[in-house]
Order: C-alpha cells, then structure tokens, then sequence
C-alpha cells in the first residue's frame, strides 16, 4: 500500500455558527499530484490553512507528513514547502536574498543555502540575475523561482496554491513541467488550480462544494462518475447542485 | 460604423524599458475586444493610456471621439474601468459602494439600475456584507456592478477573472454579453483562452507588439501549422519529452488530458503514423482540429524566438 503524506478524519472548522470546512476526509499518497478544486469560498483555502498547521481544526484529526496538526504544527511548517501566486517572494529583496531567507526560514545550515541556491539558479538559468531585485523580474520568471524556493529544503510535501493564476499559456505549461519535475524526485504536490486544463494533470483530484468534498478520484473516473466529458463540466454540475440545494 | 477606441501609432516606454510599440486598434460600440498576452506584454500600459491614467510617449487616443491627451476630463466621465487588482473599498457594504462610485459621477443607483440589474440581483441578498467579505467571484461582480453604475460608453476590464472559479467566470462573461447588447464597447485583458473565444476579436499582444489581431475563428482558420492531438496511458511527461526530440515535431505541448504536437501540415500524415510505430499505449483523437490556445503558443513561442522547450 501507498505511503500516506497527509491523512484527514472528519476534519471540520467553523467559525461561529458558520461551518467553513465540514468533516472532510481523505488521503494524498506519497507521489502523487492532488488537485483540490473548488469554487471561491467552498473552503479550499480553509482546508488548506488546517494542513499547513497555521489553523487549528474545530474537530476531526489530521496528519501531515506524519505529524500531528493539533500539536505538531511546527514540525509541520519545517517539512512542507508553501507556494501562492497572490504571495510568494519579496520583491523588494533581490533574488539571492529571497533565497537566503526562506532557506533560513526552514532552518538549512548555511553551506547547504549556499550549495543549493547556487544549483537552482544554474538551473533556472538566472545566475546572472541573483543581485535583482524581484520586482524587476518578470511574472513568469518569479513564480518558476518562487516555485524552486519552496521546495529548496526538498520537503516531503509543497502545497501550491492557484500557483499559474494569470499567467500566459506558455508560462504555464513550463511551470507544470517544474511540477512533474519535482514529483519525480519524490515530492508530493497539493496544488488548487481554476483552470481546468490543468486538472487534468493531476493524479487525483477533490472537488469541493460549501465546506464538504463532493467528489474524490482521478480525473478519468470523475467524469465516468458524473457521466460529463470534460473537468469542467463536472465542476458545473457540482456548482448547480449547490444552487439547487440553496432553492 | 464609427468606432468608440481609436489608437495609431500608441508608444510608451519607462525608462529603457518599452512597453509599447506603435500600437494600432479600433474597436467598435458593442464590442467585446480581448487582450492576451504575457505578464509584462503592455496590456495595462495600454490600458491605462486609454483611460487617460498614463499619457502615451508619441501616438494618438480617442476613446468616442475624444483625444486622450486634451479631453481626459470628458472621458472619465464615459469610460467604466476594472483595474487588475481589487479596487472597491473593503470597508463598505456592498451597497455603500454602489452608492459611492454612483455619486461620483453624479448618478444614482436607481437611474441606470436596468444595466446592472442582471448581475446586482445575484448580490442583492448580501448588499449589507462588506466588499472584504466577498468571496472572488462575488466581488468581481460587484466590481463590474460599479464599473457601470454611470452607463458608461465604454468598459475597460484588466483581467477581471483571473483567480475566478469557472462557474462563476462562466456567469461574469454571460453579463459582459448583456452589457456589449447594449452598444457599450468592452476591451479585456484576459488569460483564460476559453474567454478569448467568446470576444468578437482579440489581439495578441507580447513585449508592447500586436502580434495577432482579428475575429478568434478567422485566427484559427489562418493557423499555418497542423496539429497532432494525442492521448498516452503512460508517464506524459516522459512522452512530451521523447517527442520534443523529434525534428518534425515545432512544438509539444500538454493540452488537459491530452498532448498536441504541431508540425507542417504536408508531413502531418507521416509524423502522425512515425508517432504511432514508435510508442506504445497512445491514442489519436477523433478531432484533430487547431484551437486559439494552439495559434496563442505558437504566436508567442515564435516571437519568443524560442524553440521547442
């Protein structure tokens, strides 16, 4: 059986009367891409705070990477890596300076900052730009770096949240290849996403509705399931599900 | 018909740093006029020169006859923009806000309320919720919503969609349709290529160039390459990098759940059986047929100077 990196029971999060995520329960194995899909304010960004250990559960368990969110949420921080288009590096530091801090962060002895932060810029190509500053590089090129810095510490796990939002088609693709990338090295990725193209690519993909997971499989047996022929149908049929409930 | 934009020869540069080079364009009253392009192409230089934000370094602007340069003031007054970033006060309830940006111009939400009466119904049942409240969807409705509130002539959208779910981006566009019925011109900037293909024309933009401008089925049509469209049981990736190594293949790239490889349409036939011979576990779609994604990257990646990876 497949390694578990993050395992969920019924785990549940509500603030005051209103129940934001409601006793959700799955597995990601060890490996895998997993998509989390939803509609905004289904509770994907909820969910996602719980897992990464800066928001305690209101009840239900969950492990991630093997260590416990109610009382290991340190430990937690150390081993995953973290990524959001709205949020990913300074730009006002340069590229270097990015990379010394949120190596410092997940705490690498500083040989190992050096060592590793050397390699991802040849491998990104940008060693001649470590002195910018992040503000003047282009979109394109910060997301593929804040991507390579998020998992410098070569976490078990990175979660990458609407990573591609706005960007180009190409800058996309690229960008999806870095995953595939990663993935081959042995890191599991949790990624939320809105195109659904790119739902596609994942192993295994959620789908969220008003707090609950409404349905959980690869994207083939998704649309076996809800008998629709592209992601994104089934994304509708989820959604007006939900508005006929609201009737 | 007489065209509610205008731009000839549009300029700009920042510095060193060109944004835009001899930009032309008319669009239209009633118009959904797309913008794509990277991240830094010049889509919102553009934008805000014809909003009369920024002044353009050399060129010409008319936004319904009016010069961008002299009669700033008369085109605040007819143009409704959506900047890329939220940009309604948090603080406000929903209401609040329409109110606000309805005195602005001097108007009230009951005298245009037949425009956005469509979309305000949806936010009707939170009018006493705080704009920071909202969740994405919802606020870019009321943004719109705003954008509107003074029936302007015409609508500037800087990617109004993007971090939209896509049901509620489906819903966005269906009100943008209701709006362009009503002879208002709409120019948006966008990186979905589905929403491409719902605007009347669009140009493709990329380091301040139009690379591309016309009706999306005409772009589709005039695509000079073929396109193989495959499926594979096996590690795509691993695919995708096997078949960049072909010659004959341009361009390999994911679409979804599947794989297209563009190639010259005379060999399409022999790269297509060269493909099947060599890998095992893959399938040819029934429809083999170019997309505005395909044109879009094969547009860029040309302009980009740039090969294969």
């Amino acid at each position: 059986m497949a390694e578990k990196i993050i395992e969920t029971v019924n785990l549940t999060k509500r603030f005051g009367d209103f129940t934001a995520v409601d006793a959700i329960s799955f597995e990601v194995n060890k490996g895998e891409i997993f998509g989390f899909l939803g509609a905004n304010g289904a509770g994907k960004t909820t969910a996602m705070k719980m897992l990464c250990g800066l928001l305690l559960p209101t009840s239900g368990q969950a492990t991630v990477a093997g260590y416990d969110v109610y009382r290991q949420s340190e430990k937690i921080k150390l081993n995953i890596g973290y990524m959001s288009q709205k949020f990913s590096l300074f730009s006002d530091l340069t590229v270097w300076e990015n990379i010394e801090f949120y190596a410092g962060i997940y705490r690498m002895p500083r040989q190992a900052i050096i060592t590793r932060g050397e390699k991802l810029l040849q491998d990104l190509e940008l060693a001649s730009q470590k002195r910018r500053l992040i503000g003047a590089l282009p979109l394109g090129i910060r997301q593929k770096l804040a991507f390579s810095i998020a998992i410098i510490h070569e976490p078990r796990l990175v979660f990458l949240d609407e990573p591609t939002g706005g960007v180009d088609p190409i800058t996309r693709r690229r960008f999806w290849e870095m995953i595939y990338n990663a993935t081959e090295r042995g890191i599991t990725v949790f990624v939320t996403t809105h195109y659904m193209d790119e739902a596609e690519y994942c192993d295994r993909i959620s789908m969220m509705v008003d707090g609950k997971i409404k349905g959980l499989d690869t994207p083939a047996n998704l649309k076996l399931q809800f008998k629709e022929k592209s992601m994104f149908d089934v994304f509708l049929q989820l959604a007006r599900e939900k508005s006929h409930e609201a009737l | 018909m007489e065209n509610n934009i205008r731009a000839a020869g549009i300029s700009k540069s920042f510095g060193s740093q060109v944004a835009l080079q001899e930009l032309d364009f008319a669009a239209a009253p009633g118009e959904i006029f797309g913008f794509i392009g990277a991240d830094g192409a010049g889509k919102t230089t553009l934008f805000k020169i014809l909003t009369t934000l920024l002044r353009q370094d050399a060129g010409k602007a008319e936004v319904c006859g009016l010069d961008t340069d002299k009669d700033f003031r008369e085109i605040r007054r007819i143009i409704g923009y959506m900047a890329g970033r939220f940009s309604l006060y948090g603080d406000l309830s929903v209401e609040e806000n329409l109110k606000f940006f309805a005195q602005v111009f001097d108007s009230t939400l009951q005298e245009n309320y037949e425009l956005i009466r469509d979309i305000y119904v949806l936010l009707e049942p939170f009018k006493k919720r705080r704009a920071a409240d909202l969740s994405g969807g919802m606020k870019q409705k009321l943004a719109l919503c705003c954008a509107l509130i003074h029936k302007p002539k015409v609508l500037v959208l800087d990617e109004p969609t993007t971090g939209v779910d896509p049901v509620s981006r489906r819903e966005f566009w269906d009100n943008l349709k209701t709006v362009a019925a009503e002879g208002i011109t709409t120019l948006v900037a966008t990186p979905y290529m589905d929403e491409a293909m719902q605007c009347d024309r669009v140009a493709l933009l990329q380091e301040g160039r139009i690379l591309q401008i016309d009706r999306p089925a005409q772009i589709i049509a005039d695509f000079p390459k073929a396109v193989i469209i495959l499926k594979t049981e096996h590690n795509r990736n691993q695919l995708i990098r096997k078949l960049r190594k072909l010659p004959e293949a341009e361009s390999v790239f994911s679409f979804g759940e599947t794989i297209h490889v563009t190639c010259e349409p005379a060999i399409k036939g022999k790269l297509t059986a060269a493909i099947a011979a060599a890998e095992s576990g893959i399938s040819f779609q029934p429809e083999q047929a170019a997309g505005i994604e395909d044109c879009f990257l094969y547009y860029m990646q040309r302009a980009d100077g740039r090969e294969n990876n």
